[in-house]
């Protein structure tokens, strides 16, 4: 009902149109963190709009206010010129907003049109639902180029499918208005495109988009108009035709960055990590590596890159002891067990492996456990922080906050929880307790996977400051920039097999792009 | 992300809570022809107010601290050990087997090989469940479980067979030698010149449980094993990333948390009975459920849910004896404070975090 | 008078704290709660005739856990009521440790025997009366296999079952007696649905007579037993009525009986051991409007004749629990 009467008055007020959403004077604060202060900002009808900003300047917390999972403690939300509550996201749902969030939020043993109803359903049988969600289905599919196979089970389909079926989702539901929360952090560059193409066909229907993102090269590409929020505050808003993304980056941080990272031609010495014919079969009997080879020696970085699912986590996994496998790696020679009781994450940081993994959440990090613990994670059996039977719990949280402040955590407080920092400053707690352990060999996964720039700049300073104290360095990114302007070598992945080695000043995005797609067209 | 101060989630929930509990069970107690503050009186004055009703008490609360510890122990690696029942249980068997082998010459002697009989015992059932769960998969929970009636069939069936005095009515075993018996608090507070009730079953266990409280805080907040139980807890996955050994933790927690279980039967076998008798532990395992939960998992949390439960017990108890209100109303007061402090807690915090943040709100 | 008496003792009830000034009898229910369809209940109905029949007033109470044994008696005895009956074997540990504290206290105890100046311990001849219904059960049987199953595994009730064999055996010497068990846990006591297991599978060995001394999950043997036309024999009260047509008769073991004599004798209860068998009532079988069509005369002859030879000496039944041996078994 009131959807209709929306569209409704949408066609009569053709010109003058009232932007589709509306903030005024927003304000929410956590405690003593002020994640947004005074937020004005408008959206205007059948635009993109980018939202860029640092992790933690409070983007996240905006989007979340505008679908009802936090309230706002001052301030008011206008959607079509009209003041809207929303108390939940149900409430967000109704005023037409949709959500595409960064963790997909599918049943992963539902199919595809099981997961677009889901919540979705008129009255209590599926099945008039389900009949009437497929024919809808086949129409946005044809409409926006969404095509998905609505019986496929969603734990089948790749990361760039499942994303589609969140936006459908959303369409399902009527949104007028779609958030995407860094959508393209986890696709190819195919699939990236094929989303932007989607935005367009969106866009052309008379659909609002709100990006969310980091990356200034699609902030570029895509926009129309862009925001920029710092700590909290929204700094800016050009229209994208009128900016460069220079001046985006230092409306971000505040000051200039340099997106080239500055370093010096490698000077690789013994060799440190050598692979032979790696083989991981998953607990499905599908093989991830098959036959994985490589070389890494003393002071450079080896990048690897691939699209996400082809081998590269059973890559780094294997080599860091959280995965058993077939084949050989020797560290400085010497050989390590991959099967056996030695073939722990222990024994390999024993050995002189660091390892910053791609899931800080899940792996790199205990959330619920303050920084001083999470600096002692994997290595709390260290003298240094035993005295005894026990822990030396006051020595550790000395360090971490010595730690804290090397690498500009902020706030460099040890006892407050890893939950409570933003995403870079969690990457810096795991950075600093690996790499300050002095190691041969740092095996690093997405190093600046949602991390602002500021942060990614140190974060980039540092791994190259450590290739050029003479460790190895084996880099596992999907950001092709990141590879590119970090490695001193760079293998592609896909399908568990390297597909080619290229070095980054002899190659292109284009042709790593091929050889992600499994293309060689250059013999090795 | 401060909601409240941490002194309203640790204090002012749970009284809210019990407050509630006690108003539901007044209307109850009212509603069936009862005088609810006279029955509140009753539960007080018989719970605290003579040494000998506070020998009860504090015997019960022994109870609910041993248990409360061993299920507090498996939740830290996010484990539900609901087998606390079974756990004591053969932890009676053990410390029973202990006290009978040898003419013990003083129970000074006889207190330490007890307990390490009964933490045996208790580890050993325990640790079953957990090796199922670490290398088989099977769900603690169900297995726990199942472990509680094997416990009692098992302890049943050697007490009939092996361990009964012939001749005897009752299945229970001969009485301990009197080596074995454990000063009672009369005994303990008697060289201060303190009288305290001769006959109450408060005894030294109860110290034994407090030392085992904080034997807990140093383990789980002080010790590499406790760092990596509660970081195995957390995340699995961010175990395997540490090198911690999941099944390594799964059986050390168990073994520790049914070894706490164990060390009840110190109490209730060795302290009270003095002899082992069939179904010893009388749910004291299960409460040990909610005391854990109410307690928040923190020995200090666990102590005072203990001796809450204590209360319980032995208030209930004197409500049933003098006051006439029958003993299953009694078991609906228990379940009353255990239901709001447990299952329904979200349904006062939600309102006190909201208070709570329109105060800060206003001063702000 | 009576009212006056009845005020005072509401009076006495109410100011708890207060020593009661008159000696009230008291009576502590074990763990299976007062309305337990068998022992405790029987001991409850015992206590209530007495008040109605003198129209006085007794404490009772059920316990909830062990510890409250000790608790419950010193209550009692602090408050002065005099005698304090205990219903259950169970009690004897405690009340041997108490007994000593309060000399001037009656102690009654039920089912168990504790040796102290001050207690009277009631035990019951359940053997004896378990060998008459055995005699009954053998004599209507036609498959010539009887059965017993019993609650939990403790002695007392291997008693029940031994007398049983005994009297089917003395019967009919090549009859066959399947004796099964419920359980080792206090559960068997309150497990109709696995009785009526148990029975079925008695049934499938021969069984056309079952003899359940099983608490509560005697209800579910006497129900199955009902349904697959076989006779059951009932226990403790007379649970003749239960299955009307089914049930041969029912051993009945007088706990009231045991419960109202204590009351009426109150403080003047004569301390010692009183043993209730066949010759003062304390235990026996039943005949009434239910089951007398089940009953014939020879039967009856045959039973009357076993439980005369009983008393005057002539059959000795063998009793488990004084060496836990069954010889008929």
């Amino acid at each position: 009902m009131e959807l209709t009467h929306k569209s409704g008055r949408q066609e009569t007020a053709a010109h003058d149109l009232p932007p589709a959403i509306e903030l005024r004077g927003i304000s929410k604060a956590f405690g003593p963190v002020q994640a947004n202060k005074d937020i004005n900002f408008s959206v205007a009808k059948g635009t993109i709009h980018g939202i860029i900003g640092e992790n933690g300047a409070g983007k996240s917390t905006l989007m979340s206010i505008l679908y009802g999972f936090y309230k706002a403690d001052a301030g008011e939300v206008l959607i079509n010129g009209q003041t809207t509550l929303i108390p939940d996201s149900q409430a967000a749902i109704s005023a037409g907003i949709g959500m595409v969030f960064q963790h997909f939020k599918l049943v992963e043993n539902f199919t595809v049109l099981e997961n677009v109803i889901l919540g979705a359903e008129d009255g209590a049988m599926l099945r008039p639902s389900l009949a009437k969600a497929r024919k809808e289905l086949t129409r946005l599919a044809k409409e926006y180029e969404l095509n998905v196979n609505p019986d496929t089970l969603v734990e089948e389909l790749s990361v760039g499918h499942k994303q589609r079926v969140e936006i459908l989702k959303a369409l399902y539901r009527h949104a007028d208005i779609l958030i995407l929360d860094e959508p393209t952090g986890v696709l190819t560059p195919a699939e990236a495109d094929h989303l932007f193409r989607i935005f367009d066909g969106l866009k052309k229907q008379g659909k609002t988009i709100i990006l969310i993102t980091h990356k200034l090269r699609e902030i570029m590409d895509i926009t129309d108009t862009v925001s920029v929020m710092r700590r909290g505050e929204m700094t800016a808003t050009v229209k994208t035709s009128e900016t460069s993304p220079e001046h985006l980056a230092e409306l971000m941080v505040g000051r200039k960055v340099l997106l080239e990272v500055s370093k010096t031609p490698a000077r690789p010495g013994a060799s440190v990590l050598e692979v032979e014919n790696l083989r991981v079969v998953d607990e499905d009997k599908v093989e991830r590596l098959k036959g994985v080879s490589l070389q890494l020696r003393a002071g450079e970085i080896l990048g690897i890159a691939g699209v996400a699912g082809n081998g590269q986590s059973e890559l780094l996994e294997v080599l860091a002891g959280m995965q058993t496998a077939t084949g050989s790696v020797r560290l400085n020679g010497q050989e390590l067990d991959l099967t056996g009781a030695k073939s722990d994450a222990r024994t390999r940081r024993k050995k002189g492996i660091a390892h910053v993994p791609e899931d800080r959440h899940d792996e790199g990090l205990i959330l619920e456990f303050s920084a001083w613990e999470n600096i002692a994670f994997g290595y709390e059996d260290d003298p240094a922080y035993n005295k005894g039977m026990l822990m030396d719990n006051a020595a550790l949280r000395a360090e971490t906050h010595a730690k804290m402040e090397r690498f500009d955590v902020r706030p460099p407080h040890p006892r407050l929880e890893a939950k409570n920092f933003s995403g870079g400053n969690q990457q810096k707690i795991v950075l600093a307790r690996e790499i300050e352990r002095n190691p041969d060999l740092l095996l690093i996964g997405q190093p600046t996977r949602g991390v602002d720039i500021g942060a990614i700049e140190f974060i980039h300073q540092r791994i190259v400051e450590l290739r050029d104290q003479g460790k190895a360095i084996l880099l596992v990114s999907v950001e092709l920039d990141e590879i590119m302007s970090l490695s001193d070598r760079i293998a592609v992945m896909f399908d568990g097999q390297i597909m080619g080695e290229r070095r980054p000043e002899e190659t292109d995005e284009k042709e790593l792009g091929l050889l992600m797609a499994g293309i060689n067209r250059k013999a090795n | 992300m401060q909601k409240m101060p941490k002194w309203a989630d640790v204090a002012l929930i749970p009284l809210i809570n019990i407050l509630i509990a006690f108003t539901l069970s007044g209307l109850i107690i009212w509603a069936i022809g009862g005088d609810p503050f006279r029955a509140l009186k009753t539960m007080v004055t018989g719970s605290f107010g003579s040494t000998n009703g506070w020998g009860y008490t504090l015997y019960y609360t022994t109870n609910f601290i041993f248990t409360g510890l061993a299920v507090a122990t498996a939740y830290q690696a996010r484990l539900f050990n609901i087998g606390g029942e079974g756990q004591a249980m053969l932890g009676g068997l053990g410390v029973a087997l202990v006290a009978l082998s040898i003419d013990w010459p003083h129970w000074a002697i006889a207190l330490p090989a007890a307990a390490i009989g009964g933490a045996a015992f208790g580890a050993f059932w325990a640790v079953i469940p957990a090796y199922l769960q670490a290398k088989r998969g099977s769900h603690i929970v169900i297995t726990t479980i199942m472990f509680n009636f094997i416990a009692s069939a098992l302890v049943g069936y050697l007490l009939l067979n092996f361990l009964k005095v012939p001749g005897n009515m009752s299945t229970e075993s001969a009485g301990f030698p009197a080596g074995t018996n454990l000063p009672t608090f009369s005994d303990m507070l008697a060289p201060f010149g303190i009288t305290f009730a001769k006959n109450a079953p408060a005894n030294i266990s109860f110290l034994v449980a407090l030392a085992c409280a904080f034997g807990y805080w140093l383990l789980i907040w002080h010790t590499k094993l406790g760092y990596q139980i509660r970081a195995f807890g957390q995340s699995e996955t961010g175990a395997i990333y540490a090198g911690i050994n999941p099944v390594r933790i799964v059986v050390i927690t168990m073994v520790i948390s049914g070894a706490l279980a164990g060390m009840m039967a110190l109490n209730n076998v060795m302290g009270e009975a003095e002899r082992l008798i069939d179904n010893a532990v009388e749910g004291a395992g299960f409460i040990g459920i909610a005391v854990a939960l109410m307690g928040r998992n923190h020995p200090v949390g666990i102590v005072l849910a203990a001796l809450l439960f204590g209360f319980l017990f032995q208030g209930g108890s004197e409500l049933s004896l003098w006051e006439g209100i029958p003993r299953e109303l009694v078991v609906v007061i228990q379940g009353l404070v255990i239901l709001l402090t447990g299952a329904l807690d979200n349904m006062v915090r939600g309102p006190v975090e909201r208070l709570f943040l329109m105060l800060h709100k206003g001063e702000a | 008078m009576t009212m006056m008496r009845k005020i005072l003792g509401a009076t006495a009830a109410l100011a708890i704290s207060a020593t009661a000034v008159l000696a009230e009898p008291a009576i502590i229910f074990d763990l299976g709660g007062k309305f337990d369809k068998s022992f405790n209940e029987a001991a409850f109905s015992g206590a209530e005739r007495w008040a109605e029949e003198t129209g006085g007033s007794y404490k009772d109470v059920e316990l909830q856990s062990d510890a409250q044994r000790e608790a419950a008696l010193r209550g009692f005895a602090d408050r002065g009521y005099n005698p304090i009956v205990m219903a259950g074997f169970s009690f004897a540990t405690a009340l041997n440790t108490v007994a000593a504290d309060y000399p001037d206290t009656k102690f009654v105890l039920i089912d168990m025997v504790v040796d102290q100046p001050n207690v009277k311990s009631v035990v019951f001849a359940e053997h004896e009366g378990s060998y008459l219904v055995g005699v009954l059960a053998a004599m209507a049987s036609k498959s010539g296999t009887v059965s017993f199953i019993g609650g939990m595994d403790i002695p007392l009730i291997s008693k029940f079952a031994c007398g049983y064999a005994q009297g089917v055996k003395d019967t009919k010497g090549d009859a066959t007696v399947i004796v099964n068990m419920t359980g080792t846990t206090p559960s068997a006591w309150n497990d109709p649905v696995k009785g009526g297991e148990l029975t079925r599978a008695q049934m499938s060995q021969g069984s056309d007579v079952v003899f359940a001394a099983a608490g509560g999950t005697g209800l579910g043997v006497l129900q199955t037993a009902a349904d697959q036309g076989i006779l059951s024999i009932g226990v403790d009260s007379n649970q003749n009525y239960l299955q009307p047509g089914s049930v041969l008769t029912s051993m009945v073991k007088r706990v009231d009986n045991a419960v109202y004599e204590a009351f009426s004798a109150g403080e003047n209860v004569m301390p010692g051991f009183s043993a209730m068998g066949l010759d003062n009532d304390g235990v026996g079988y039943t005949v009434d409007e239910f089951n007398k069509s089940l009953i014939t005369d020879e039967m009856m002859a045959a039973v009357e004749d076993a439980k005369a030879k009983i008393i005057s000496g002539e059959i000795m039944v063998h009793d488990y629990m004084s060496d836990e041996s069954c010889p008929s078994f």
